[in-house]
This record gives C-alpha cells, sequence and structure tokens, in this order.
C-alpha cells in the first residue's frame, strides 16, 4: 500500500470540480442535487485520506459518516421540494422556479 | 447523424478523454518517478493496490464527468451510480470499511433510489433535449478548466505531513466507541435532523387536500 496521499487527494478535487460544474450549469433541479452529491463524496474522500494519512485516529471516518448522513437528508428534502415544485409548475428548471421572487 | 448524436458523442469523448488526460498525468507525475526511484511497494514496483486505485479512480471520474456532461438525465444517474461506487471502493482502499458499507447502504441504495424515483416522477426523459438541458458543454469546460487545475496543483505541491499509513485494519469497533462517547451529541443531533427531514420531506411533497371552505 503505496500510494501517496496526493493521489487521493486529486481524486477528491476532481470530484469536487465535476460536481461544481454540474451545479453551475444543469438546469434540471435533479441534475443540480447530483452534482452536489459529487461535491460532497469529494469532500468525504478528503476527510477519510487525511485521516489515514496524517491524523490518525477515527475522526475523519466520523465526520465523513456524519456528511454522509446529512447528504441523505439534504437529498430527502431537495427532492420534496423538487416534486412540489414540479406539482406547481409541471417544470423542474432551475431558471423557472422564480416564483418568491415576485 | 443528427445534431443531438454529435453532441452526446461529444461529451463522451470529452468524458473519455478527461479520463485518459488524468491517467497520463497520474503516470507521469507519480507513478513513472516511483518506479524510477525503487519507492513502489511490491517486487513489480506497481503492484496490485496502486492498479486497483487508478482503475477506481478512473471508474470514479468518468462516473463524475457522465453526471456533469452527459444530456440524457437518467444516463447522468447511472453515471452518479459509478462514481458513487468509486468512491465507497475507495474508502476500502483508505481502510475505512464502515464508511465504505455505509457509503453503499445509504448512498447507492437510498439516495441513488430516491434522485430515480424524482427522475421517473419529474422530468418527460423520453425527451432528451428537454430532461437534461445545461447552459452548454463550452461553458461547463470553461468552469472545469478553471477549478479543476488550481485544485490539483494544491494537492499535489503542498508538502503535506503525511506518514506511511499503518497496515490495513478494521475501524468499526473503534468508530462505535467513539459515537457512543466523544460523538454523542452529534450523533443525536444527526438523529434528531434525521427525523425532522422525515416528517418534512413528507409534509412538503404529498399533495395538498382541498379543503372546503
Amino acid at each position: 500500500m503505496s500510494i501517496p496521499l496526493p493521489h487521493f487527494l486529486v481524486v477528491g478535487a476532481l470530484l469536487f470540480a465535476l460536481g461544481l460544474v454540474t451545479v453551475a450549469t444543469r438546469r434540471n433541479a435533479v441534475g443540480v442535487l447530483m452534482g452536489v452529491e459529487l461535491i460532497l463524496n469529494g469532500a468525504n474522500v478528503n476527510f477519510v485520506a487525511f485521516e489515514r494519512y496524517v491524523g490518525g485516529g477515527v475522526s475523519g471516518q466520523v465526520f465523513a459518516l456524519f456528511v454522509i448522513v446529512l447528504a441523505a437528508a439534504e437529498a430527502a428534502v431537495g427532492l420534496a421540494i423538487v416534486l412540489a415544485v414540479f406539482q406547481l409548475s409541471r417544470s423542474i428548471d432551475v431558471r423557472q422556479a422564480d416564483l418568491l421572487r415576485e | 447523424m443528427n445534431a443531438l448524436n454529435v453532441r452526446t458523442l461529444a461529451a463522451w469523448a470529452a468524458g473519455s478523454a478527461l479520463v485518459v488526460v488524468f491517467l497520463a498525468g497520474m503516470y507521469a507525475l507519480a507513478v513513472a518517478p516511483a518506479a524510477r526511484d525503487g519507492l513502489a511497494a511490491g517486487p513489480g514496483g506497481f503492484g496490485l493496490p496502486e492498479l486497483l486505485f487508478y482503475l477506481l479512480s478512473a471508474v470514479t471520474l468518468a462516473g463524475a464527468a457522465a453526471v456533469a456532461f452527459v444530456r440524457n438525465i437518467l444516463h447522468s444517474a447511472v453515471g452518479l451510480l459509478a462514481a458513487l461506487l468509486g468512491a465507497g471502493s475507495l474508502y476500502v482502499l483508505l481502510s475505512a470499511d464502515f464508511v465504505a458499507v455505509t457509503q453503499l447502504l445509504v448512498y447507492v441504495g437510498g439516495v441513488l433510489v430516491l434522485v430515480l424515483f424524482a427522475v421517473m416522477l419529474t422530468s418527460r426523459i423520453t425527451e432528451v433535449t428537454v430532461s437534461n438541458r445545461s447552459f452548454g458543454l463550452f461553458g461547463g469546460l470553461l468552469l472545469l478548466v478553471a477549478a479543476a487545475p488550481v485544485l490539483v496543483t494544491v494537492a499535489l505541491v503542498t508538502p503535506w505531513p503525511a506518514a506511511p499509513p499503518g497496515p490495513l485494519a478494521p475501524s468499526t469497533a473503534a468508530i462505535g466507541d467513539g459515537l457512543l462517547t466523544r460523538w454523542l451529541l452529534p450523533f443525536e443531533v444527526a438523529s434528531l435532523i434525521l427525523l425532522a427531514t422525515l416528517v418534512g420531506a413528507v409534509a412538503i411533497a404529498r399533495k395538498e387536500l382541498k379543503s372546503d371552505d
């Protein structure tokens, strides 16, 4: 096992960058939520990698677990909001979901 | 071949080009110098864990690229499946077995099914151009080119105080100990958040009943 730490960090960074691109460019609200999942996964890879190579103990893994739990909660509420918006306007284009502006 | 097929092909070509560039860069930056200096583990200099790591990161990043660039939202969900599975297997390589299993159960078993349900319930998935329009491949690639090199350079250049890791060992017992002692309060707050989420999601997503007033 001699995979250096930066390799894991690069994977996490690329996951984060791709998630950022997804969040910024998607117009489908479900697609935007998928991008958020990618970003959280990139952060999680960094947490676990730093814990194994630098920190020691299990703090990083516990933090990753809490991130997973909160991501599940975020996905449930987010998708419920998407369904509610869809019932309201028959569209989940994030550029058309500007009801609160008026 | 119509314009849509050309766009799909371009997205797939961009994704595979990204993976190829990543693998080539990894080889040039790390594997080749390590093999030259004799730092790599194993008699071959490039053992099974390294091979697995590069394969799994390629799967992860290919899935993430599919999420970002594929036009059909259903294909994006399949890409998300690949990305989540790949990240979970990276946790195994990092000696985080419990986190890996949790990733499998919560993300792949729960969140992904939820996402698939939302896709099926909301978008007109037969109309591919409607279901997953984006602001354009050009803008997305521009943002990627702006963000990824900075993060990758920071990850590679910074002198992290990294110690050589110990052998792979199960960590579930230590995590259980920690959750019931040091992280007891966050653990309980997380349960409370999950309960509130459950109630809130049902309250938001259910259809409003018409009241007779």
